[in-house]
């Protein structure tokens, strides 16, 4: 690993250990003080938490669909970056559950989601969409390290042992083995793309169905979310490649990231074109309960959120990194972290400034109480918390790469070769 | 009634009449003026009983005797002539029912009596409101006024926050009351979302005694003064404390309509504590109630009627 990379990685470990420690702070006022020491409430009843929540688990459905276009697609110049690929979803996914489950009034209740459904709900049907999804994601995971699980079973040390317990006792290497592994990713992939459209868009339909919300209430919500999340997810990826993806030196994964980064451009480029449609259309509605909720994002007391976080760095900064110096996985990578970091400030503009306009303009003076405000800004426990289900996901990455062999540094054909198996390669 | 009938025929025995009726109103007014003061105070004020009240089992709503109403009179206060309408709504299978509300907004000064007495009868904690009222300053000066709605559950014929439950925790009952089941509910804050009227507010745990100092010798101290807080609140007619982590802590809340009062033959808080009688209630399918009379005016209207929700709570311009 070159300098860069070790120092990137040196940066991330430290970052995910200091935000754990911080965040366990969080997670103890979570769990002695409950909500009360949030400052979402009644009438803005999602926060930072809800946000936090959508901005993950569109990341994660980001990072399995760039999987697909190798495991499905068989993309061959994305092959070595498959597995990782699963892990980033894969932790993505816990950190997102971890944020929204601690979201809920009654964290013990969170099993009646799947037992007690009400299917005649969006948010009834995502709890499904989202066990079926990590259940798929688990197996395809496994299934994608197989072979270099058995590869690496007798490696010594903790990885090695790891490897060993995961092999579950198969130690089949054989090239049929690597056929089946081929052909199940395949199936696996196949299931996993509706799946992962299906759940990342009743996310945006949980917001789209709502009809009290001029802001959310928009056929065009869920396809925003979606775009939205493989915006997110590849950019992450390709930061996650550069540091962290196939290769020892800086150069040697440099065709992988540049892919990614023309894949980022594109998504990128088609992002802006619906952001544009909905705040054009939102902007010149005639009804102000429409436009009101986007004069807040454009012009109102957080503007620097959407002009400085979202449009500076992670639209423009970006795009210039990836125009003018788009052949350079450094840059590529600078300009994912970027698009991937500054997301938050996407998913925060959907779901506050859609509660922030009073559904009736009285109740602002009405009554006074916690959380009978309007006005909204996460409390040191909500940032708290919110820092450690980033934390913990970014640790479950850190020692998942560091422990699973999921990255295939020595460019070894052996180590690649559930792809060997099928045909209708992709160059 | 045939009131007829009972109408005296010569003037005195019509004065005598009209003197015994007004005395017996004004007896039964004391009565339950007192009765709702008392309710009001006797948390604060009971002390050590209170764990022995509040543990009390819960009795099935027929068990209770209805409070005794004087014979009707004409002219009768409007609040005896809706609790006769609430006994017989109450005689009749409840999908025949449809609790309604009607608010005079040209009656209602502003003082927000309905809130207070609506959050002491529900014991609501700090940050859940059921029914807040909202001000408007209307015109220019000279010509200004000032405008209260009340703003209850709508109590939707077609809710919009039912549907949206990923746990079927809310739902519209039989006699049209959206009811929400703290037990069920996870705390997920999505129905919140959905309302358009914003009836829903979120329990977050707050307690009026939160920052109150322990042990002092002030007056009132944190031990004297939780004793309000343990008191039991009777949404959906079951009974609610406030141990932390458990219900009604971490769920949606909203107005009711009372339904603890109703099946003991009262009615809503609101409407009691009202100081102009500007609320209403009663079953609108009877057709002889007041509250029919009163939705069948013209200056009626009911807030955002765009949406189709078709609220249960109509105002009077």
């Amino acid at each position: 690993m070159s300098t860069a990379r070790k120092g990137a990685d040196r940066l991330f470990w430290f970052l995910a250990l200091t935000g754990l420690i911080a965040g366990l702070v969080g997670l103890w006022t979570r769990l002695t003080v409950g909500h009360a020491s949030a400052n979402y409430g009644s009438y803005i009843p999602w926060g930072l938490w809800v946000s936090g929540y959508i901005y993950m688990i569109g990341l994660s459905a980001g990072a399995f669909v760039m999987s697909a276009l190798v495991f499905v697609f068989r993309v061959k110049a994305l092959e070595r970056i498959g597995t990782l690929a699963l892990l980033t979803a894969l932790t993505t996914l816990i950190g997102a559950l971890l944020m929204i489950w601690m979201d809920l009034g009654h964290m013990d209740r969170v099993w009646r989601m799947v037992l007690r459904t009400n299917f005649g709900s969006v948010m009834g049907w995502m709890a499904w969409l989202y066990g079926a999804y990590f259940v798929l994601l688990l197996v395809e995971f496994w299934q994608a390290m197989r072979l270099r699980l058995v590869l690496q079973a007798d490696a010594p040390g903790l990885a090695g042992t790891l490897c060993r317990i995961l092999t579950f006792g198969n130690r089949d290497a054989s090239a049929a083995s690597r056929r089946r592994d081929a052909a199940r990713l395949r199936i696996l992939g196949s299931i996993g793309i509706p799946l992962a459209i299906a759940f990342h868009g009743s996310v945006g339909a949980i917001f789209g169905v709502v009809g009290a919300r001029p802001y959310w209430n928009s056929g065009l919500t869920p396809i925003i979310f979606l775009v939205g999340a493989l915006l997110s997810g590849a950019a992450l990826l390709a930061m996650v490649t550069a540091i962290w993806g196939p290769g020892k030196e800086d150069g040697d994964n440099t065709a992988i990231v540049v892919l990614i980064g023309r894949i980022i451009l594109g998504l990128l480029a088609f992002d802006v074109i619906l952001e544009w449609a909905e705040i054009s259309i939102g902007l010149w509605s005639s009804l102000p309960a429409e436009s009101a909720s986007l004069k807040l994002i454009l012009f109102g007391h957080y503007w620097w959120v959407y002009w400085g976080v979202h449009v500076g760095l992670g639209i423009l900064l970006p795009a210039l990194l990836l125009l003018f110096a788009g052949k350079r996985a450094s840059a590529v990578g600078w300009a994912g972290g970027l698009i991937a970091a500054t997301f938050m400030s996407v998913r925060l503009n959907i779901v506050i400034p859609g509660l922030a306009v009073p559904e009736m303009e009285g109740l602002r003076d009405a009554f006074q109480g916690p959380g009978l405000s309007f006005e909204y800004f996460p409390s040191s426990a909500e940032w708290l918390l919110f820092i450690f289900a980033v934390s913990t996901a970014a640790l479950l990455f850190l020692l998942g790469k560091s422990l699973l062999p999921v990255v295939d540094h020595d460019a070894n054909p052996d180590l690649e070769p559930q792809l060997q198996g099928g045909p209708g390669h992709v160059q | 009634m045939n009131k007829q009938s009972k109408d005296p025929t010569t003037a005195p025995e019509r004065e005598a009449a009209s003197a015994d009726a007004t005395r017996v109103r004004r007896e039964f007014l004391a009565k339950f003026g007192s009765g709702v003061f008392a309710s009001l105070l006797a948390p604060a004020l009971a002390g050590g009983a209170l764990p022995a009240l509040a543990q009390s089992p819960r009795r099935a709503p027929g068990a209770l005797k209805m409070p005794d109403l004087p014979p009707e009179t004409e002219g009768e206060d409007v609040v005896l002539r809706m609790m006769r309408e609430l006994r017989r709504a109450l005689a009749k299978p409840a999908a025949e029912r449809r609790w309604s509300m009607v608010i005079d907004l040209r009656k209602c000064v502003g003082c927000h009596a309905c809130t207070i007495s609506c959050i002491a009868e529900n014991k609501l904690p700090p940050g859940v409101v059921y029914r807040p009222v909202m001000e408007e300053e209307l015109g220019k000066f000279p010509h200004v006024s000032r405008r209260f709605t009340p703003r209850p559950c709508m109590q939707c014929e077609k809710p919009s926050c039912t549907a949206v439950c990923p746990v079927s925790a809310t739902w519209k009952r039989a006699d049209g009351i959206v009811e929400i089941d703290y037990d069920q509910c996870i705390g997920c804050r999505y129905c919140l979302t959905a309302c358009p009227y914003s009836a829903r507010t979120f329990d977050a745990g707050h307690n009026y005694t939160d920052r109150t100092p322990e042990n002092t010798p002030a007056l009132v101290d944190r031990a004297r003064a939780a004793r309000y807080e343990q008191t039991k609140a009777h949404d959906y007619g079951k009974e609610w404390g406030r141990e932390p982590d458990a219900s009604p802590i971490g769920n949606a809340r909203k107005c009711h309509f009372c339904v603890h009062r109703l099946e003991k033959g009262m009615l809503p808080e609101c409407v009691t504590g009202c100081i102009g009688h500007a609320t209403f209630f009663g079953d609108a399918n009877d057709p002889d109630s007041l509250i029919a009379e009163l939705i069948g005016r013209p200056n009626g209207m009911r807030l955002k009627e765009e949406l189709g929700t078709q609220p249960k709570v109509h105002y009077l311009l």
